[in-house]
């Protein structure tokens, strides 16, 4: 599904992946974790496309096909979404109005005609119901007076909405209370398949408590410097970071 | 496949020619150049006018000689020649009896390219079209069902033989000759236009709408138009424009005279997408123009306005609340990109007790462009209870533009409550790469904001003209993200 080889990205000439290796195959579900400002959002902005960050070494693969040419509307296209950290606000534009829009350009992306009216109030229904989500909520301005949860919500909605291959969720976790990271967590082992991948990017043990990884790797300082199985991901909650700044800087 | 870049988009919109931007080749009678008394009087003759209006205008003319053009606008532009244009440009062998199926096959042809298929029009929209086409006003659509109401929808001249008590009247009512300069000249030279009556208690059952059109080069359009809603009627009036693209710039004076008697509302809706110039400020419209309605007791006046088009843009339709209770109304989204200057805004003059007005103006910048929202509120001291609420937005795009508020308050009634907001903001690069994420390329993802930032105004559009205004939005901002 993914393989990403000795990947080195920037942002006005400040390095910050320093050489990333990461492989994810279909059906798998992999946890990104480290300490703020280690690189996460970089590396989910760098695989999403945006254009402001220039690899300069290495390459990312998508079904085996270098997707570095390609803008980021094209890899949506393709199948990669990504749940924002800090999901941006469009006033005026409806979450119906903007999902219509995204589903229709991808459809047409395909040489496919605009899904029907019809289809699309379904498909609405549909998953508006699996995150629990009250359909007047749809009718709002994107992100627009949003509590950090509703935000967050709203994210794997539009997830859920267009079906992707690879979905990165960014910090998908934080701003959720209990019941909001159950329903969301939910919704997201509801998506999975075996067709399907999920990059979880996280700090924390409880949202992988509900979605549980198949490989959790660490970053710090632009590279993982630590992967293995789910207990990593304990062993990180009760022992933070530290031991492995300790074991990196050594 | 190549990323689409910013600088690719930028180059697609300068290589983009103006939309309408055709020619149509229809033979025309154009007055020599200049302006004097003999060619006032040779207009009057030409549209074979009364007496009385003949004089209208030589009077207009005199005030007009001692008026200098106005300065205080936020625009910037080579001041046009007033001798050097032609004062009538008329397509040849106008016979006001024929219907559409007369109608010059090419003119035809000409409102397919524009996207009015008048005949749709005519099923599909219940929309009763006045064309003025240059001057003259070729076609009026729908004649038979609005006369049975006892409503008079026709062009300016025919009025003018037809019911001259009506536009003796009127004329000159609300927007006075020397009104300013751009209204005098109107006033000597003003070619065609279109007049409306709506009786008594009629609600007028479709939309009036009028096209106007410049075609020939070198001529000015001067249209003047004058609405009356009589006593408890209701008419909702649509006026659009366009102009094909010409190196020099043309001028174009309107006037625009609304009266709203007792009871009565007026709902004006404007889409006006003359030709902006090119991309390096060449040619383009000189849109100069008056509107003002006149409200009496509970009387309610709406103005809409999309404005997409023209170099530069002087335009501040108002309404006075003389009667009380009486209620005004400005919804404006102005668009200007590339070189475009445009100066607009409201005045809106509150004379009678209860009276209430409301502003929303939304303006949006891009490339080099300057975009001025400019607007007046007077309470005067008889106006008890007053309320006035203004809201004006500004969205730029790229580093080069420039967005201004000029708000004037004149209140001198203590009992005015009145409520002023203003915001500015700037499409966000994480907006459109949100937009990219889901798959949305940057050119539709500034047009989803752009309507997102426009909806309060775009809802208060008749439907159809709703659908047309998103779409020039669409067009008028192609490639202009920075
Ligand atoms: N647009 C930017 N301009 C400059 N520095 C940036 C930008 N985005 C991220 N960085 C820097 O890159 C590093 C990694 O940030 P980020 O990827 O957001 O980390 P994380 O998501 O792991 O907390 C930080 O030092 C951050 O300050
Ligand atoms: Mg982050």
């Amino acid at each position: 599904m993914l393989k990403i080889n000795n990947l080195h990205a920037s942002i006005e000439d400040k390095a910050i992946l320093k050489g990333i290796n990461l492989e994810v195959k279909a059906g798998e579900v992999h946890a990104i974790m480290g300490p703020n400002g280690s690189g996460k959002s970089t590396l989910a902005s760098v695989i999403a496309g945006k254009e402001e960050y220039e690899v300069t070494e290495g390459n990312i693969l998508l079904e085996g096909e270098d997707i570095d040419e390609l803008a980021a509307e094209e890899r949506a296209h393709k199948g990669v979404f990504l749940s924002f950290q800090y999901p941006v606000e469009i006033p005026g534009v409806s979450v119906t109005n903007f999902m219509k829009t995204a589903i229709n350009e991808t459809r047409k992306a395909k040489g496919l005609e605009d899904m029907p009216a019809k289809d699309m109030l379904k498909m609405i229904r549909e998953k508006s119901e699996l995150l629990e989500i009250d359909r007047k909520f749809l009718s709002r301005s994107l992100n627009e007076g949003f509590s950090g949860g509703e935000k967050k919500r709203n994210e794997i909605f539009q997830m859920a909405m267009l079906e992707p291959k690879l979905a990165i969720l960014d910090e998908t976790d934080s701003g959720l209370d209990i019941d909001a990271l159950r329903i969301v967590a939910n919704g997201v082992n509801k998506l999975k398949s075996k067709d399907n991948a999920v990059i979880v990017i996280t700090h924390y043990q409880r949202l992988l408590d509900h979605i549980v990884p198949d490989f959790v790797h660490v970053l710090y300082n632009g590279k993982i410097v630590k992967s293995g199985g789910k207990e990593l991901a304990h062993e990180l909650e009760a022992k933070g970071y530290d031991w492995i700044k300790e074991e990196v800087d050594a | 496949m190549s990323k689409y870049t910013e600088d690719d988009l930028r180059e697609e919109l300068k290589t983009k020619e103006y939309e309408y931007g055709f020619f149509t080749d229809i033979e025309s009678e154009t007055f020599p150049i200049g302006l004097n008394e003999d060619i006032v009087r040779a207009i009057s003759k030409k549209k074979e006018e009364p007496e009385w209006m003949t004089e209208w205008r030589l009077d207009a003319f005199k005030v007009w000689k001692e008026m200098t053009e106005p300065e205080w606008a936020n625009v910037h532009y080579k001041k046009p020649d007033f001798q050097a244009i032609a004062y009538y440009s008329a397509p040849v062998a106008v016979d006001p009896n024929k219907t559409l199926d007369d109608v010059d096959p090419d003119l035809l042809a000409m409102y397919k390219k524009l996207g009015i298929s008048v005949d749709e029009q005519k099923k599909m929209n219940n929309v009763a079209m006045d064309i003025v086409v240059d001057s003259v006003s070729v076609a009026t659509t729908f004649k038979k069902t609005l006369s049975e109401k006892g409503i008079i929808f026709m062009s300016i001249s025919e009025a003018i033989k037809e019911h001259p008590e009506l536009v003796r009247k009127y004329i000159g009512t609300i927007v006075p000759t020397k009104d300013n300069f751009y209204a005098a000249l109107n006033s000597a030279v003003f070619s065609d236009g279109s007049f409306c009556y709506i009786p008594k208690g009629v609600k007028c059952p479709m939309e009036l709408s009028t096209y106007f059109r410049i075609n020939q080069g070198g001529t000015g359009q001067f249209e003047r138009t004058l609405l009356i809603a009589d006593e408890g009627s209701y008419v909702s009036y649509l006026e659009g424009c366009t102009a094909p693209s010409r190196d020099e710039n043309q001028l174009h004076a309107a006037v625009v005279e609304l009266i709203a008697m007792d009871d009565a509302e007026i709902k004006y809706s404007t889409v006006q997408n003359w030709y902006p110039g090119n991309a390096e400020g060449k040619g383009g419209v000189y849109n100069f123009v008056t509107k003002r309605g006149l409200c009496e007791k509970n009387a309610k006046i709406s103005w809409t306005q999309v404005e997409t088009g023209s170099a530069v843009t002087w335009k501040y339709p108002s309404c006075i609340l003389k009667g009380d209770n009486s209620v005004g109304e400005f919804y404006s989204i102005a668009v200007t990109n590339n070189y475009q200057q445009a100066d607009t805004g409201t005045k809106m003059i509150h004379l009678g007790k209860n009276t209430k007005s409301t502003i929303i103006s939304k303006g949006i910048s891009a490339g080099k462009s300057q975009n001025s929202y400019r607007g007046l509120v007077q309470i005067g001291s008889r106006a008890d209870n007053a309320r006035n609420f203004s809201q004006c937005d500004s969205l730029l795009m790229g580093n080069e533009c420039g967005a201004h508020t000029f708000p004037y308050i004149e209140a001198k009634n203590k009992s005015a409550m009145i409520e002023h907001e203003a915001t500015t903001s700037k499409i966000g690069e994480d907006q459109i790469f949100y937009c990219n994420q889901r798959g949305i390329d940057t050119e539709k993802a500034i047009a989803l904001i752009v309507n997102g930032f426009s909806k309060d105004v775009l809802n208060k559009l008749p439907m159809e003209f709703a659908v047309e205004a998103q779409k020039l939005l669409e067009i008028s901002l192609e490639g202009s993200v920075g």
